[in-house]
């Protein structure tokens, strides 16, 4: 007993020291949005949906969240193939359900024009290129790091960065052919851009650059092209209809200080063509490099894809990497690519290789999402809901009392203790779960908590019932209470196994809102084990020492006589009983 | 109270006693009857599957002076027809009106709610949404059919070695049981189906079996050494501790459904329909079924099944035999009448030869061991 004091009263000083003094409280009691997304394998590959794939989408939501600028949004995974994504109250929720929900699309699209938008976030062009090289190729990388970065890579020595006047360095490099497929030792180089706009990175005249377009904007996008300005964040969205039509787009980031609009062709290859990728280090100059593999329809596609574009001046022998409407980048090919193997050089680190290579990989997830629900609870309602559940709780728990009162009286006494106890713990791991794997209280865990006080209640009648067995029997107290404990303990035990069972299999079957229920119902479950055993039993042996109790105050609930046992029969019975029990 | 104890008392020694066991056509009509009403109901009606399951949307709005006819009006334009489903429910902070559009209207969320805000004069923010893609319930149902087949497994084989495998195919049926009687109380009554709802069903699995758990284990505590004696068979043992413990069951069950009520009463009173609300309603629904069913549909099948064993077949010749040798007795004026004090108890078992009948009119033993420490005389 004291041990359970003990704990019971470290967990409420942690609580109270961690500052975690509340439980986390969920959307639909906080006021917020939740977005359900169940990921649904391709029927060409049923075993997609893994922890690998599921972990790589919780990672790419991540990011999409967090890039809308939402603040302490979470995301993860229910189940096997549920992710749900937590966005507290406070945010514009209805355009982020909307993007978040969106399948994760991968396109590679050929550039038709690009141009600087929203010119010059910083009017240093030197600054803005050493911003983009810091990114590229390290904090003291400049535009001239980045030209010998790719030169090296490529056989070409006129070959130039077309980042430095396209995006980001970071997601440029040129193409060239995998030294494994046949005919590879020719190496094709990228960087056609001319000369002159390579310089305007790392001159202070890349603001004008950025002014002018390069390419042909066709007449279908010209009016949607001269109107997108991707510096404004609401406009870096997804412009994309349809993989036959074309469209235009913004660049991911704005690596070289601004960011770059696109006018982009229909698709040429979409991201599910490709059957891997990943970062390595370049056999020829030691940097690191995405390699890409394709599948058979992918590495056809992509062989005419750059066989059209290198006949093609600059821009337009570029192809855009388009992630979810935003290119992430658009290196350029100067011959054909045949064999379905491709790598993508340019001065990466390896994080941004790695970066790059996962958008590749998984950013054309091989799952598609379903927006399974999407729920807003205006704070007012949250507050509602929560009142009501405490409303109900405190509702319940009286009854619960005043039941026991009346009918154990003084062991009803014992009941609302283990009760309190049972509460105290409940509310103090909720508190600090979560602040440590993240729980959030919601409704239906509320109920769960609010249907576990009958669990508990249910432990002690089991018990006391025990006793009163014991004491019909015509035993006196103290051997009633430790012979009822062993049979009442075998009954808890079993009963509570069984609850448990059931929390647990709801847990690992379901999502969501169950999910809560369960997680509360098994938790409370395994404290009323632990509170019977380490709080109720020691605390009724001792009051059995009690006179109060030993004599069977008509107010204690152990009244023999209020039990039917006629006194007189005790004296003769007790050895009978002694030996039977 | 202290009348009621005294009941406790009464049914814990066989005093008073109901014929659970031996009612078996009894439950099985009524069982049967509600069984073939629950499956007709599923059948005929079928179950008023909530939005959730069809996928649409569902608007919240709390402020006060908004009408269920104003906001239905709004809902209107909004559709191009009546197809929205509109109702109010009041709470602590005022009237709370709730709008339900179905997925196939295809209206967008955004237009929707810049509708209802500027028609109703309600701030956007504070419109609470909820866009339920139509896979949703089914996936969760789905889901919680897994659960529940792999709950039953799981605790059948739990049962079967805690207990043995009568036991748990008692168990089973009267899980079984309950939840057709709580399906089926959704669909003839038509309340609507929620994932509120999916939630409080199965919580009605571990609250079904924790009642029917207690019940048997003082089931297998009574039974345990029955083949030493021959005055009841394995119905009656078992009808006895069903006896026994009948204040115990009975009190597990008040106490689990107060709470439950509670919330029933405040999720339907003062929210209005909501989560509260559904889980509670299920639960209620559940674990009335659940208290009848450990009594009187688990243990009779249990008994049943345990009469076919061959050595409860040979006690129950012996039991026959001895109670026609006892009655021949008894016939020929040879009674004793101490017989009631000595019931035999679940945890008092028979062993000791001593106790005394269990079901229906008291069998009047003959010989007794230690009746000369009785005195016939009535209880207080």
């Amino acid at each position: 007993m004291g041990l359970i004091l003990a704990v019971a009263v470290a967990l409420v000083a942690i609580m109270f020291a961690t500052g975690n003094t509340t439980p986390r409280l969920g959307v639909d009691l906080a006021g917020g949005t939740t977005v359900t997304l169940k990921a649904v394998a391709p029927k060409s590959n049923p075993g997609a949906v893994n922890s690998t794939s599921m972990n790589e989408a919780v990672s790419i939501l991540q990011q999409r969240v967090n890039g809308m600028g939402v603040s302490e949004a979470t995301v993860q995974t229910e189940g096997s193939d549920t992710i749900v994504v937590t966005i507290p109250k406070g945010n514009n929720t209805n355009q982020i359900a909307q993007e978040v929900g969106t399948t994760a699309k991968l396109y590679f699209r050929p550039v038709l024009a690009e141009a600087a938008s929203g010119v010059a976030v910083s009017p240093s062009a030197s600054a803005s290129a050493s911003a983009g090289a810091s990114k590229a190729a390290g904090a003291s990388a400049s535009a001239s790091t980045q030209a010998k970065g790719a030169a090296a890579g490529s056989a070409s020595a006129t070959a130039s960065p077309s980042a430095s006047k396209t995006q980001g360095d970071a997601v440029t490099g040129d193409l060239t052919k995998a030294t494994a497929s046949a005919g590879a030792s020719a190496t094709h180089a990228a960087g056609s851009a001319a000369t002159g706009t390579a310089a305007a990175a790392a001159t202070p005249s890349a603001s004008a650059s950025a002014n002018s377009t390069y390419g042909t904007v066709p007449a279908d996008l010209a009016a949607a092209f001269a109107k997108l300005d991707c510096s404004q964040a609401a406009q870096r969205v997804d412009y994309q209809t349809a993989e036959n039509a074309n469209a235009v787009a913004c660049s991911s980031d704005a690596s070289l200080g601004y960011y770059v609009k696109y006018a982009l062709g229909p698709v040429s290859v979409p991201g599910t063509d490709i059957s891997s990728a990943s970062a390595g280090i370049s056999q020829q100059n030691g940097g690191w490099q995405v390699n890409l593999n394709f599948n058979s329809a992918g590495a056809g596609k992509f062989t005419a894809t750059t066989k059209a574009l290198s006949g093609k001046t600059s821009p337009q022998n570029q192809f855009a990497i388009v992630l979810d409407g935003k290119v992430q980048s658009a290196p350029s090919v100067s011959s054909a690519i045949t064999g379905g193997q491709a790598q993508i050089t340019g001065s990466f680190t390896q994080q941004q290789a790695t970066s790059l290579s996962n958008v590749l990989s998984y950013g054309a997830l091989p799952l598609t999402f379903t927006q399974q629900d999407v729920t807003t609870v205006s704070p007012e309602l949250g507050s509602s809901q929560l009142t009501a559940g405490l409303v109900a709780g405190a509702l319940g728990l009286a009854l619960v009392i005043l039941y026991s009162m009346v009918y154990y009286r003084g062991l009803g006494l014992v009941a609302i203790a283990g009760l309190a106890v049972s509460a105290v713990l409940t509310y103090s791991i909720m508190c600090l779960l979560g602040a440590t794997i993240g729980f959030a209280l919601n409704l239906p865990a509320v109920c769960g908590a609010i249907v576990a006080i009958g669990i508990t209640a249910d432990s002690f009648v089991v018990y006391f019932e025990r006793i009163r067995d014991e004491l019909r029997h015509g035993s006196s107290l103290r051997p009633s209470v430790q012979r009822a404990w062993p049979k009442a303990r075998r009954t808890i035990l079993v009963a509570d196994f069984v609850s448990f069972l059931a929390a647990a299999v709801l847990y690992f079957f379901t999502v969501g809102k169950v999910q809560g229920f369960a997680f509360t119902l098994g938790l409370t479950t395994l404290l009323d084990v632990v509170v019977i055993f380490l709080f109720t039993k020691p605390l009724i042996t001792l009051l059995a020492r009690r006179k109060f109790f030993s004599e069977g105050h008509p107010m204690s609930g152990l009244d023999p006589k209020r039990l039917g046992v006629r006194p007189p029969l005790r004296g003769g019975r007790r050895p009978v009983e002694t030996k039977e029990a | 109270m202290s009348r009621f104890g005294n009941i406790g008392h009464r049914l814990f020694t066989g005093e008073l006693s109901f014929d659970f066991v031996g009612r078996r056509k009894l439950w099985v009509a009524l069982s049967g009857v509600i069984l073939l009403a629950a499956i007709l109901g599923l059948g005929l009606r079928g179950l008023n599957l909530g939005i959730e399951f069809k996928g649409g949307e569902i608007y919240t709005i709390s402020k006060p002076g908004v009408t269920v006819s104003q906001a239905q009006t709004v809902a209107n334009k909004i559709t191009g027809d009546n197809s929205s489903v509109v109702q109010s429910a009041s709470n602590s902070s005022g009237k709370q009106i709730t709008i339900q559009i179905s997925a196939a209207e295809n209206v967008s969320t955004v237009k929707a709610i810049s509708e209802l805000s500027s028609q109703l004069g309600v701030p956007a923010n504070q419109i609470s949404t909820q866009v339920i893609g139509a896979s949703w319930g089914h996936d969760i149902s789905k889901k919680a059919l897994y659960g529940v087949i792999a709950f039953m497994v799981l605790v059948t084989l739990y049962l079967a070695v805690a207990f043995e495998w009568r036991l748990a195919v008692g168990a089973l049926v009267a899980l079984l049981h309950d939840m057709v009687i709580t399906v089926g109380v959704y669909a003839l009554l038509g309340f609507t189906v929620t994932s509120g709802t999916v939630i409080g069903f199965l919580t009605v699995l571990g609250y079904s079996l924790y009642d029917t758990v207690v019940v048997f284990d003082g089931l297998k505590d009574a039974t345990k050494k029955l083949g030493t004696q021959s005055r009841l068979n394995y119905s009656d043992a078992a009808n006895q501790s069903l006896n026994s413990t009948l204040v115990r069951s009975i009190n597990t069950t008040i106490l689990a459904l107060l709470p439950v009520a509670a919330l029933l009463f405040i999720g339907g009173g003062l929210l209005g329909a909501g989560t509260l609300n559904d889980i509670s309603l299920a639960l209620f629904v559940g674990l009335t079924a659940g208290a009848y069913s450990s009594i009187c549909v688990a243990t009779p099948m249990v008994a049943w099944l345990k009469e076919r064993q061959p050595e409860n077949i040979a006690l129950a010749k012996k039991v026959k035999q001895r109670r026609s040798a006892e009655a021949k007795a008894a016939a020929e004026g040879v009674v004793l009448d101490q017989a009631d004090d000595e019931a035999v108890q679940d945890n008092e078992p028979v062993s000791s030869g001593t106790g005394g009948g269990s079901t229906g009119p008291r069998r009047q033993p003959v010989n007794r061991s230690r009746n000369d420490r009785r005195a016939p005389g009535k209880r207080k």
